[in-house]
C-alpha cells in the first residue's frame, strides 16, 4: 500500500539501502526505473574479480516482479511468452521473451513456477500494464510485488561454499534454473540457482524486513570467501561475457519504440530457441511464422574483435566498406582476454564466415585515432567455465 | 458420431442467411444455426398480443443491398413493400408539421429562404452518400498492403472522393468528419426542419447533434436506394420479418439447412483453426469453415474465446464502442391515434418528435451519466395504415424507436423501465392526445432487452457505433476487416463487419466473397 505522500519520492532507496550505501566508498549511484543502485562501491575491477574469482553480491531488489496465479495462470502464461511454460515444471525457472501482435520482443525476463498455479515473472521492465492487458479472457490474478521482495545475486565461484556457509545445506546439489526454500527465522529464504553473469551463482529472495539480516549473515559467512558488494558496472562486464543481451541496450521493447524498424522479434535476438510454433497460439505466433517464411531483417551476432580496444557503438561493415549493422554493448573481456562485442547486424550478414570490420574510434590523451577491426562471429558466450553448469556445485 | 459440416454459419440474421444462401448457390454445404425458435435474427416481425404484430427492432427499410436482392430473386420469396417512398413529418407540437419528400418540402412552416436552401443541401448530400454506398459492396481495401493488387481497393476508394469533382470533394471531405448541428447550421434556419434532418444522424448511435462524426451518421441513413431512389424509406409487407422470411425461402431453395433452437455455446478451437461448435445442448457439430453473424465481441471474446486470439487484437476487439442507447416502444392501438396538424393520410408516414437541435442535444445529455431522456427522440411509424395483416380489423400498432435510453442505466432497468415509459407516454401524447387511452398493449425493448433478447452485446443494433473509427477497413477492427479473423476457417459476416447495421445484407454478401475466394 502506498503512503499518503509517495509522490513526494520519486526514487526509492532499495532494502538494503543502509548497507549499500556504507559500503560504497564511490557514493556512485545511478537510477534503475524507481529505485537507486550502486554504479561501483570501490573499483570495477576488483568488483568484476569477485565475480569471476570469488563471491560478488549485487543488490537486484529493482528488478520488476509479477506474481501470476489462478487456474488460468499456464494457459495466460503460455499465451503470453514465445516458449512453451508448461516445460517449467513446478521448483524451476525458465528465461523467456514476449512479444507483441507483431512478433516484436517487449522484455525478457526469468519465469519463476513456485508452485501449483503460482509462478512469478521477473524483468528488467515494468510490465504490469502488457500483463493485464493481455490477461483478458484468462482466470487469472496479477500482481505487481517488486517492493514486497528483496532480492540479492550472490555469484562466483565461491558463492556455494558462502551459502553453505550461510547454513543451507545441500545447496550445492541445486542444479542450474532450480529452485529451493529454507527457512530464515520466521520467515522464507528463497534461493534459485539463477543469474546475469554466466558464471556459478544464485540469487536470493527474501521479505524486506528481512533484507539487512540477510545482508549481515551473508558477509558474515562469505569473510573467509573473498565477498565483495559489486555494482551495475562490474555485473555488465560479466553479462557481455556471458553474450546475454539486456532490454534498451541491445533491443528496443516493442512497446517504447516509435520507429517500426527499430525493434526486433526473437529470432533478430539469437533466441530462435525461445519460440515454439507448436503451441497453437501465442502472442505474435502468427508473425514470426511470416517472418520465418519472409526471412529476418536483422541479427544479433556476438563478435570477437582484433585488437584491444573496445568497439564502443562502433558501426560494422562489410568487406566492401558497406555499413551492415552496429556494436550495442562491448568490452575488453578479461575472462576471454579479448575485445568482444554484441552487435545487430542486417540480413543475412553475421554468418560464421562473414568479413565484418568494426569502425572503432579511441582516445589515447585526447588524441582521437579510428581503426577498422577485423571482427570475427562466435557462437555461445565468450566466457563460460564448467562451473556453471555443475551439479553438484564446486567450492571454488 | 459427430456430424460434419463444410460451412456453418452462426446466427440466422439477415446477414447470416444472405451469405449462406450465396455460399449454397456457390455449390457449399451450410448448416444455419440459430438460438431462436424463428430464423430472422433481429430482423423480425413478432407478436405483440393477440392479433397484433410488429416489426421487433427495425421497423424501416432503406438500406437493403439492391445487388443482394435481386441476386436471390427475394421478391419472388415473397418480398413485398407495404408502403416505400415515405415522407418523413417532423412533429413540433405547436407549430403545423413540416412534411419532407426527399429533397422537397410538401408542406409546413418554412421561409423561401430555407426552401432553397434545403433544395441545394439536400441533392449533395444525396452525391456524398451514393459515394458511401458505392463502398457498401466492397471488401474494404487492407491498411498495410504489401503490392499494387492490394493496394487496389484503397486507391480506387480515394478516386471515387476524387470523381465528386473539385466543389463536392473539398465539401465532403470537410463535412465528413463534421457535426450534424453545425453543417444545419451553417445552412438553415428552421428548428423544426434541422431537428428532423438532425435525427438521421442521431438514432442508433451514442451521439447527440454536436457529437463528431455524425453527419457521416446521417449520410449513412441516406446510402441506401431501395427500388432505385437514393435514401428512400420503405415498409415490408409483414414487417421486418418478411426480409428473413424471403432470405430464409432463398437461402433453403439454395439447400441451406436452417436450425432453430441451436444456440453456440462455444466455436471450437483446434491445432490453431476452426473446429466447429458446441451448442448450449452439449452437441458438437464440426466443421471446416465457420462464419458468425454474432456481433464481433460475442464471437470473439465470448464464443471463441480471447485465449485463442493475440492480446493486442483481443485488446482491439473489447474496445470496440457498442453500447446502445436506443429502445424500442411497440403500442397496440384500439383505434388509429390522433397526432396534432397531422392528415390521416400522413399518419403511415414517417413521424419523427425532434422538433430542434437543442431538444435533441438535451434529450442526449442523461445518456452521458447513464440516464435516460426525460423527454426523448421519437421516430415513430404506425405500419398498420399500410398493412392490415399486422393487426385485427379497424386496430393498430404503433412502433417508436425512442432515444436517448442507456444500456447500463444507473439503478438498473428494473425500477427504470416503467419511468421511461410514463416519459414516453408523455411526450406522445403531447402530440397526440387522447392516444394514451387507445392503448391495448404496450411494451418497451430497452438495449439490455435487445441484448438479452437477439444476443447481440451492449444491445447495439448496428453491432457497434458507426463512427469513423469503426468504419472500413477499421470495422470491426484491423485485422478482421476482411471479413476473415486471425484464427483459420473463422469468418464474420455481422453489422459489426464494414458497412454497418440497419437491414441490409451487404456483410453477408461481401463475406460470402471472401469466403468463396473472390473478395
Amino acid at each position: 500500500m502506498l503512503s499518503r505522500d509517495h509522490f513526494r519520492q520519486a526514487v526509492h532507496a532499495t532494502p538494503f539501502h543502509p548497507r549499500t550505501a556504507a559500503a560504497n566508498q564511490l557514493n556512485a549511484w545511478h537510477r534503475w526505473r524507481d529505485h537507486t543502485v550502486a554504479d561501483a562501491y570501490f573499483d570495477v575491477g576488483m568488483e568484476y574479480n569477485a565475480i569471476r574469482n570469488a563471491c560478488a553480491v549485487f543488490d537486484l531488489s529493482p528488478m520488476s516482479k509479477h506474481r501470476i496465479s489462478g487456474p488460468d495462470a499456464l494457459g495466460f502464461l503460455n499465451r503470453l511468452l514465445t516458449r512453451d511454460a508448461a516445460r517449467i515444471l513446478p521448483g524451476r525457472v525458465g528465461y523467456c521473451v514476449w512479444c507483441d501482435d507483431a512478433g516484436q520482443v517487449i522484455d525478457d525476463g526469468t519465469l519463476f513456477h513456485l508452485g501449483e498455479n503460482l509462478y512469478r515473472l521477473c524483468s528488467q521492465e515494468r510490465q504490469l500494464d502488457w500483463l493485464l492487458r493481455s490477461a483478458l479472457g484468462f482466470d487469472v490474478q496479477i500482481h505487481e510485488e517488486t517492493d514486497a521482495v528483496a532480492a540479492l545475486a550472490v555469484q562466483g565461484p565461491t558463492s556455494c561454499a558462502v551459502l553453505r556457509q550461510l547454513g543451507l545445506p545441500g545447496i550445492e546439489n541445486l542444479p542450474p534454473f532450480g529452485i529451493r526454500s529454507y527457512p530464515f527465522g520466521s520467515t522464507a529464504l528463497m534461493v534459485s540457482r539463477t543469474g546475469f553473469t554466466g558464471d556459478l551463482g544464485y540469487e536470493l529472495w527474501v521479505e524486506p524486513d528481512r533484507a539487512l539480516l540477510l545482508w549481515d549473515r551473508l558477509f558474515e559467512a562469505g569473510r573467509d570467501h573473498g565477498i565483495r558488494a559489486i555494482g551495475t558496472l562490474a555485473l555488465e562486464m560479466s553479462r557481455i561475457e556471458a553474450g546475454f543481451i539486456q532490454a534498451g541496450v541491445d533491443f528496443l521493447p516493442a512497446d517504447r519504440a516509435v520507429r517500426t524498424d527499430r525493434t526486433r522479434s526473437p529470432f533478430e535476438l539469437d533466441l530462435g530457441w525461445l519460440v515454439d510454433f507448436s503451441k497453437p497460439n501465442f502472442t505474435g505466433r502468427r508473425a514470426l511464422i511470416e517472418e520465418q517464411r519472409r526471412g529476418s531483417r536483422y541479427r544479433l551476432v556476438r563478435l570477437d574483435v582484433d585488437g584491444n580496444k573496445p568497439a564502443k557503438d562502433a558501426f560494422i561493415y562489410d568487406s566492401r566498406r558497406r555499413n551492415v549493422g552496429v556494436v550495442t554493448s562491448s568490452l575488453w573481456s578479461p575472462a576471454a582476454k579479448a575485445s568482444i562485442a554484441l552487435a545487430t547486424v542486417e540480413a543475412p550478414w553475421g554468418r560464421p564466415a562473414d568479413e565484418l570490420y568494426a569502425e572503432i574510434y579511441y582516445q589515447k590523451e585526447l588524441r582521437w585515432s579510428r581503426v577498422m577491426a577485423r571482427c570475427r562471429v562466435v557462437t555461445g558466450a565468450f566466457y563460460d567455465p564448467a562451473r556453471r553448469r555443475q551439479t553438484p556445485a564446486p567450492d571454488r | 458420431m459427430t456430424e460434419h459440416w463444410p460451412v456453418i454459419v452462426v446466427g440466422a440474421g439477415h446477414n447470416g442467411l444472405a451469405c449462406a444462401a450465396l455460399l449454397a448457390r456457390a455449390g457449399r454445404k451450410v448448416l444455419v444455426l440459430e438460438a431462436a425458435a424463428q430464423p430472422g435474427g433481429a430482423a423480425v416481425t413478432r407478436e405483440l398480443a393477440p392479433g397484433y404484430r410488429v416489426s421487433a427492432v427495425a421497423h424501416l427499410l432503406h438500406l437493403l443491398d439492391p445487388a443482394l436482392a435481386s441476386e436471390l430473386a427475394l421478391s419472388r420469396y415473397g418480398l413485398r413493400l407495404a408502403a416505400s417512398g415515405l415522407h418523413t413529418v417532423a412533429l413540433s407540437g405547436t407549430a403545423p408539421p413540416i412534411v419532407i419528400d426527399g429533397a422537397e418540402i410538401r408542406r409546413g412552416e418554412v421561409s423561401v429562404a430555407d426552401r432553397a436552401a434545403f433544395a441545394a443541401l439536400m441533392p449533395r448530400l444525396a452525391r456524398f452518400a451514393r459515394l458511401i454506398a458505392r463502398q457498401h459492396g466492397r471488401v474494404p481495401p487492407r491498411l498495410a498492403f504489401g503490392s499494387w493488387r492490394e493496394a487496389l481497393p484503397a486507391l480506387s476508394l480515394a478516386l471515387d472522393v476524387r470523381r465528386l469533382g473539385q466543389q463536392d470533394m473539398r465539401e465532403f471531405l470537410r463535412i465528413a468528419t463534421m457535426n450534424v448541428f453545425d453543417v444545419l447550421e451553417e445552412h438553415l434556419a428552421s428548428p423544426l426542419l434541422k431537428g428532423a434532418l438532425a435525427l438521421d444522424g442521431v438514432l442508433g448511435t451514442r451521439l447527440g447533434p454536436r457529437s463528431g462524426n455524425t453527419v457521416y451518421a446521417m449520410l449513412y441513413r441516406q446510402s441506401g436506394c431501395l427500388g432505385g431512389l437514393q435514401g428512400a424509406l420503405g415498409i415490408p409487407l409483414g414487417g421486418m420479418g418478411a426480409v428473413t422470411e424471403a432470405l430464409s425461402a432463398a437461402a433453403c431453395a439454395a439447400g441451406v439447412e436452417i436450425r432453430c433452437n441451436a444456440a453456440v455455446r462455444s466455436i471450437l478451437v483446434a491445432e490453431g483453426r476452426v473446429a466447429g461448435v458446441q451448442l448450449e445442448s452439449g452437441e458438437t457439430i464440426e466443421a471446416q469453415t465457420l462464419v458468425s453473424n454474432a456481433d464481433p465481441q460475442a464471437t470473439l471474446l465470448r464464443l471463441l474465446g480471447a485465449r485463442h486470439l493475440e492480446a493486442g487484437f483481443a485488446q482491439r476487439v473489447h474496445h470496440i464502442r457498442a453500447v446502445g442507447t436506443a429502445a424500442k416502444l411497440h403500442l397496440a392501438l384500439g383505434a388509429l391515434p390522433q397526432f396534432a396538424g397531422v392528415t390521416a393520410a400522413e399518419l403511415g408516414q414517417r413521424l419523427v418528435i425532434a422538433p430542434d437541435l437543442g431538444y435533441i442535444e438535451r434529450a442526449f445529455n442523461p445518456v452521458k451519466y447513464r440516464g435516460f431522456s426525460q423527454e426523448p427522440i421519437l421516430e415513430i411509424t404506425i405500419p398498420t395504415v399500410h398493412d392490415t395483416t399486422l393487426a385485427p380489423a379497424g386496430r393498430h400498432v404503433l412502433s417508436a424507436i425512442v432515444q436517448y435510453a442507456p444500456y447500463d442505466l444507473a439503478g438498473g432497468w428494473g425500477q427504470g423501465r416503467q419511468p421511461l415509459m410514463n416519459a414516453i407516454m408523455a411526450v406522445l401524447e403531447r402530440h397526440a392526445p387522447g392516444l394514451g387511452n387507445l392503448v391495448e398493449h404496450a411494451e418497451l425493448l430497452t438495449p439490455a432487452d435487445i441484448e438479452s433478447q437477439f444476443r447481440i452485446t451492449g444491445g447495439h443494433w448496428h453491432h457497434g457505433e458507426l463512427t469513423l473509427d469503426q468504419i472500413m477497413m477499421l470495422r470491426p477492427v484491423p485485422g478482421a476487416a476482411q471479413y476473415l479473423t486471425p484464427v483459420p476457417g473463422l469468418y464474420l459476416c455481422s453489422a459489426g463487419c464494414h458497412p454497418g447495421g440497419g437491414v441490409m445484407g451487404s456483410a453477408g454478401r461481401n463475406a460470402a466473397r471472401v469466403v468463396l475466394g473472390q473478395g
